[in-house]
């Protein structure tokens, strides 16, 4: 419930932004999160960004993300 | 860059290993340590990377009331089991909640039986239902501060007018501060990540300074952790309790100002029951008044009865509380397991019971 994911923006349209979680596309919406733009790296939980994080600390999330979802 | 993420790793390990001897270094003459997590994906890193196994014997790491489906009441999940069994409305929730076990019923019992509950993984996809049924959606909104705020900025956008929310939000420190003041001695806490991006460290420190206990707001890698577990044994040899934020790569120390901001426009802080745990002051959410046609409790007029339930047998309570382990329940592992479970802490999987019996190799 409290796991959020890292995810890079893509495309911002509005509150909500296309995303890339580890290779795969979805929509978030960004409301929750200020001075975001494409290319920054953000954490999603529940379909919301919750907060911004730099390129180094999404990679290693993404790594213990893909071994958490066995 | 494979290789990078090699390196990374290997030298993770070499640091791992010279903080570990640090821990044992400085833990040595300090007896017996309790240090208390709550947050379900630290205990999923504690446990996979075996960190438990790691540390000295006087080094005890215990997971707390960290999964907002295992302390949801059993007479909530009764009501919203219920509510979808009227014909003219549509239940959606996470899926983690969908079979943890109510008093009388479960939500998937309660769709075998007719209910429409249908699993969403996002408010946003409730608020497309509702946008497409002519039926009254009620959305289960339940989770600690990471989810309160995208219930709360979906009610403020002014959503649909057959939408509503079943809130029932919980906060995370006053949870630590009653298990300070009524359960067994706890020495630090690490607290959770994610609700730390939302909360900042200000609500912890007000805990540590109050309650004289060292805290470090930890990441999730393991070498996040066993740095945080590290912290909080300096702390205690030193004699100091301050707020540690190891994750500052993530949490700012004032939170996320505008997730904050939400929250305040839109709910009231109420006392709140933890199931397995009882009564917390000040530990709930609900909406304002302002809000109340969102309000599904009261539109619907639901009538919640306080009582504290748990299978028979269950020991989900103490898990919770930390005075156990999941292995002491006598039903662990026996009849109780992830195909098969018995209380909410072995159906979610973020409960300590799931996560002990899937990954639990190295449990001390
Ligand atoms: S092992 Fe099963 S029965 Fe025992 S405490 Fe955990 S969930 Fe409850």
């Amino acid at each position: 419930m409290c796991l959020a994911i890292p995810a890079k923006i893509i495309k911002i349209k509005g509150e909500i932004a296309e995303v890339d979680i580890g290779g795969i596309r979805k929509e978030t919406s960004i409301a929750l999160v200020k001075d975001v733009k494409e290319g920054d790296y953000v954490l999603i939980h529940t379909g919301y960004a919750i907060a911004k994080i730099n390129e180094e600390e999404a990679k290693e999330l993404i790594e213990l993300w893909k071994m958490m979802s066995y | 860059m494979e290789n990078d993420e090699l390196l990374i790793q290997f030298r993770n390990r070499e640091i791992i290993g010279k903080i570990i001897r640090k821990i044992r270094e400085e833990s040595k003459n300090l007896g017996r340590i309790k240090i208390m997590h709550v947050c379900g994906t630290h205990e999923w890193t504690i446990t996979h990377f075996g960190i438990r196994s790691l540390l000295p014997e006087n080094i005890e790491v215990i997971a707390g009331p960290g999964c907002p489906v295992c302390v949801t009441p059993a007479s909530e999940i009764d009501a919203l089991a219920e509510l979808s069994l009227r014909n003219n409305v549509i239940i959606t929730t996470f899926g983690d909640i969908f079979r943890v076990p109510g008093v009388k019923t479960s939500l998937i019992e309660a769709k075998s039986m007719g209910g429409d509950i249908r699993i969403v993984y996002s408010m946003l996809e409730s608020i497309e239902i509702a946008k497409k049924e002519n039926k009254k959606i009620v959305h289960f909104s339940i989770g600690f501060e990471t989810t309160a705020p995208t219930t709360a900025i979906e009610i403020l956008k002014g959503p649909p007018k057959n939408f509503s929310v079943f809130v029932t939000h919980k906060l995370i420190p006053p949870a630590m501060e009653f298990l300070l003041k009524t359960g067994p001695r706890i020495d630090g806490f690490i607290c959770p990540g994610h609700v730390s991006t939302i909360i900042g460290v200000r609500p912890y420190r007000k805990i540590a300074e109050k309650y004289k206990k060292p805290m470090c707001i930890a990441g999730f890698e393991p070498l996040d952790v066993i740095i945080g577990i590290l912290n909080i044994i300096e702390q205690i040899k030193e004699g100091t309790y301050y707020v540690y934020n190891e994750y500052s790569r993530a949490v700012k120390e004032e939170g996320n100002i505008i997730a904050l901001d939400t929250l305040d426009k839109v709910f009231d802080i109420k006392d709140s029951w933890w199931r397995g745990i009882g009564l917390i002051e000040n530990s709930g959410l609900k909406l304002k008044k302002e809000y109340e046609e969102y309000d599904a409790i009261k539109i619907f007029d639901i009538n919640i009865k306080p009582i504290d339930h748990m299978p028979e047998g269950c020991r989900c309570g103490d898990v919770l509380k930390g005075i156990i382990s999941p292995n002491e329940c006598p039903l662990f592992g026996k009849i109780c397991n992830p195909n098969h479970p018995i209380g909410p802490c072995m159906v979610s999987f973020e409960g300590s019971c799931s996560i002990a019996y899937k990954y639990g190799k190295n449990i001390t």
